[in-house]
């Protein structure tokens, strides 16, 4: 800005509205050639980066004591990411289920495979039914051969051991358990079936265990968000002690309450985004190292299955949090303690 | 410029620090507040800069009054007033630039123009060759020095001093009333509390004493002694009684 533009004399906005209720005395403090640019959005945006900028550098300065910080808020905030991430992969493992039932009916051993096609045929025909799979008895035992390592023992067998199977699917808006199992009860009233059996429990149990542990994580991660809250409340708070003088002095120039805080809200997003990404990488960490065990176990289960760590949006939303909380913590002790501050 | 009308400052706990003091200080004009320690004149001070307020009267300052600027506007209020302390209140953990900068700082102005203004501050008092150096590495005078670089960096229409040269030998602190002096010439409304009552009969400017927080005024001269309930009133738009 040039200093032509300056507006000389120019009062700043309440000033002046208060002022033009009195014009004979206006000449007093409008000779004050006070430069005044607070209405400057440009310059405002300037002050916040400079602010922002040196509060980071003040941080930087003191790189023990703030690690220390942000070790303790990545700490506090890895638990609640790690077990979310954790929660969310076991979500999406149970989600391969679509959470819906699936009824296995074992057939007669007598059965021959046209009869039994057929009734999975008529069976997938039906309106309750989303899809009814036949499994034959012959590649049921190739498959268990194949999968189960017991292929050599079979051999030994002298008859197929194994029915008929097929797999019903119910539609998707039989959601209730009760209808399901009555569509089981129906199954089974078939007269070449064996056995219907409803893979219904498990599900049910895995589903209301994945919610109760949710909402545990959520507990844990509202109480630890609480901690962090005060840890970092309790260091701005040093921060505002350490820094009285220049308080002091900033209020008897001038300083704007909102240009006071400014430097410890900043100092809070900082502390709040340190702690963020040392979670991140604590959480990922501890992935990776669980990640090679837990693919080993799933490969026993004949699973491709791995550990998928936090995505883009679960990391952004994680630093978001982190900054929000080092921000209210700040705010917090902000609004406490500076008004205590006061020239005198 | 300053108008104190009838007015009585109470602290908690009782104790009256002014008793209905009442005086007028015209634009550009300079002025001596003397007393003995406790007799009042940090408050009077404090109440110019918002710092207390008043338990009773009206005081107005550079045609605002002051008892109905609330507390959220006390800042914009202060940035037309420089100060100057006895005990410098600089602040060691930056330079002496830095230092001046403050209440350009805090108004968002661009750091070009801050330049200009601090270097411009520093000028005037004599120190743009210590603009870099920290404020510990000054003599006294010379903080001193900086501390009226500061109160003067944003061109204030008024500029208070408490007790500026208290702990400066006499050949500096002639030199620091010079720049008072130099100030007021151009036009700044200066008042400063000082007890250093040798350096201010030397100067012939108006004299304020306080006496356990009354009012009793000394002549511009600084001979004829003139108390309080004789009306020196002498501008047109002062009709208060005290």
């Amino acid at each position: 800005m040039e200093p032509g533009k300056q507006t000389r004399g120019a009062s700043p906005g309440r000033v002046s509205a208060k002022k033009t209720s009195k014009p004979v005395k206006q000449p007093d403090l409008a000779g004050a050639r006070v430069s005044r640019r607070q209405g400057s959005f440009s310059s405002y945006l300037a002050n916040h980066r400079k602010i922002a900028k040196e509060s980071f550098r003040r941080l930087i300065k003191h790189p023990l004591s703030s690690l220390m910080t942000w070790a303790v808020i990545g700490i506090a905030l890895s638990l609640p990411a790690g077990l979310s991430v954790l929660l969310s992969n076991v979500q999406q493992l149970s989600s391969g289920w679509d959470g819906s039932a699936q009824i296995t009916l074992f057939l007669k051993m007598n059965v021959s495979d046209d009869a039994a096609a057929k009734l999975a045929l008529s069976l997938s025909a039906r309106p309750t039914i989303a899809q009814a799979d036949f499994i034959s008895r012959s590649s049921a035992l190739d498959e268990f051969k194949s999968l189960s390592g017991f292929g050599e023992v079979l051999n030994y067998l002298d008859e197929n051991p194994l029915p008929h199977v097929i797999v019903v699917k119910p539609e998707t808006t039989l959601a209730t358990v009760a209808q399901t199992d009555a569509l089981q009860k129906e199954l089974s009233g078939i007269r070449i079936v064996e056995k219907a059996q409803l893979d219904l429990q498990w599900v049910q149990r895995l589903h209301s265990m994945t919610e109760l542990i949710q909402r545990g994580v959520w507990a844990l991660a509202l109480l630890l968000a609480l901690a962090v809250l005060l840890v970092i409340g309790n260091t701005i708070r040093l921060g505002i002690e350490n820094r009285r003088d220049e308080i002091v002095v900033i209020k008897l120039v001038g300083a704007t309450d909102g240009f006071v805080r400014r430097p410890f809200l900043y100092t809070g997003l900082w502390y709040g985004l340190g702690g963020g990404l040392i979670a991140f990488c604590l959480v990922q960490m501890a992935l990776v190292w669980i990640n090679g065990p837990i693919s080993d176990l799933a490969m026993l289960y004949y699973s491709s299955f791995s550990l998928s760590g936090l995505n883009v949006e679960s990391t952004l939303f994680l630093l978001g949090v982190s900054m929000l909380l080092g921000w209210s913590g700040a705010w917090l002790a902000v609004r406490r303690h500076l008004g205590d501050i006061e020239p005198s | 410029m300053i108008k104190f009308d009838n007015i009585s400052k109470r602290y908690e706990g009782g104790h009256e620090a002014l008793t209905q003091v009442g005086f007028h200080l015209n634009r550009g004009d300079m002025a001596f507040l003397t007393g003995h320690s406790g007799a009042g004149k940090s408050t009077l001070l404090k109440l110019i800069m918002l710092m207390e307020r008043p338990s009773q009267g009206q005081l107005v300052v550079g045609g605002q009054n002051l008892n109905r600027i609330p507390r959220r506007q006390i800042p914009y209020f202060r940035r037309h007033i420089g100060v100057v302390f006895q005990n410098h209140h600089l602040l060691f953990d930056r330079t002496v630039f830095d230092n001046v900068a403050l209440p350009l700082e805090i108004t968002g102005m661009p750091q070009r123009e801050i330049g200009r203004r601090v270097r411009a501050a520093l000028d005037k008092v004599g120190l743009l060759s210590k603009e870099k150096l920290n404020p510990l590495q000054l003599s006294g005078g010379e903080q001193q020095r900086v501390g009226i670089a500061r109160a003067v960096v944003n061109k204030p229409a008024l500029l208070l001093a408490d007790e500026p040269t208290g702990n400066l030998d006499p050949e500096l602190s002639a030199d620091i009333m010079n720049l008072f002096e130099q100030f007021n010439q151009v036009g700044v409304t200066v008042l400063i509390a000082s007890h250093d009552l040798a350096l201010i009969a030397d100067l012939k400017h108006r004299v304020l004493e306080l006496n356990a927080g009354q009012l009793i005024e000394e002549s511009r001269q600084g001979a004829e002694l003139v108390q309080t309930d004789v009306s020196m009133v002498n501008d047109g738009d002062h009709n208060g009684t005290w």
